[in-house]
């Protein structure tokens, strides 16, 4: 496994200077918006991703609840914080998009304020693993999550069902796509995906590290009280 | 700004907050190499 990961960071950095290439040069301009359009292709993968990895927290935090697997706890917190990351990207790269193409930076969109609920939700839920000392916390937060993962289809689906400025989904939203920009976008996610799951390994393995060395501190501290 | 400037930024920004996020990592890697470190002489 410690081989394995250096093989997938380089093949992981190829792959995402290749998908940097082909949304640049590769990809056809878009005719109303022109170059603008291109940060489509960090924009929508970064969101993808993030869906994905609160799905990931949700399975987690359903299987921490069941049989109190310390191990999916941890998965849990892993993706949450990873996926807190890409959704910042999306709320960072969305306003950059809509400024020269909707001559604003933000509105009040259903869209809009249903994905930062969405990250509002779960930067509640990494202050909450953060400064509660409490050993029902990861209980609690599995909780949360699962309310969290509630608004994840409501972001994605408020377009179909509310009047909004933001365009129509990509993928199973009557939108239609050019073929050339649909692949380029594919190819962008999976390079945003791989660099997650790096990204999630090295999260997890320092999270079990962690866990390790508090064990290790709380025994020697309750050894130095017996002495 | 022309649309193109927006687009390098975007683009930045994205980099920019995901090498926060690995910064962050590679300190708290530290801390606990760290935090072994005092345990191992402990001992």
């Amino acid at each position: 496994m410690k081989r394995a990961f250096p093989i997938l960071a380089v093949l992981t950095a190829l792959l995402l200077a290749y998908a940097f290439y082909e949304a640049i040069w590769v990809a056809p301009m878009e005719r109303t918006m022109g170059d603008v359009q291109r940060i489509f292709y960090y924009h929508v993968p970064s969101a993808w991703t993030a869906f994905l990895l609160f799905s990931v927290n949700l399975v987690a935090s359903v299987i921490y609840l069941v049989r109190g697997n310390a191990k999916a706890d941890a998965v849990a917190l892993v993706s949450a914080e990873v996926g807190v990351v890409f959704c910042t990207v999306v709320l960072v790269t969305g306003p950059i998009w809509a400024r020269p193409v909707w001559g604003i930076w933000w509105t009040w969109d259903i869209r809009l304020t249903t994905t930062l609920v969405l990250w509002l939700i779960y930067v509640s839920y990494l202050v909450l693993r953060k400064f509660s000392d409490s050993s029902q916390t990861p209980k609690l937060a599995a909780v949360l999550a699962i309310f969290g993962a509630l608004d994840v289809p409501l972001v994605y689906f408020s377009i179909w069902f509310f009047r909004t400025q933001h365009p129509q989904p990509v993928i199973g939203g009557g939108g239609s796509i050019d073929p050339r920009m649909l692949h380029v976008l594919l190819i962008n996610w999976l390079a945003f995906s791989c660099f997650a799951f790096l990204v999630c390994w090295s999260r997890y393995r320092l999270e079990l590290l962690q866990r390790e060395v508090e064990e290790a501190e709380s025994l020697e501290s309750l050894s130095g009280v017996s002495q | 700004m022309s649309s193109i400037k927006f687009l390098y930024a975007a683009y930045i920004a994205t980099w920019v907050i995901q090498g926060l996020y690995l910064g962050s990592l590679v300190r708290r890697y530290g801390r606990l190499r760290q935090r072994m470190k005092d345990l191992g002489k402990g001992k």
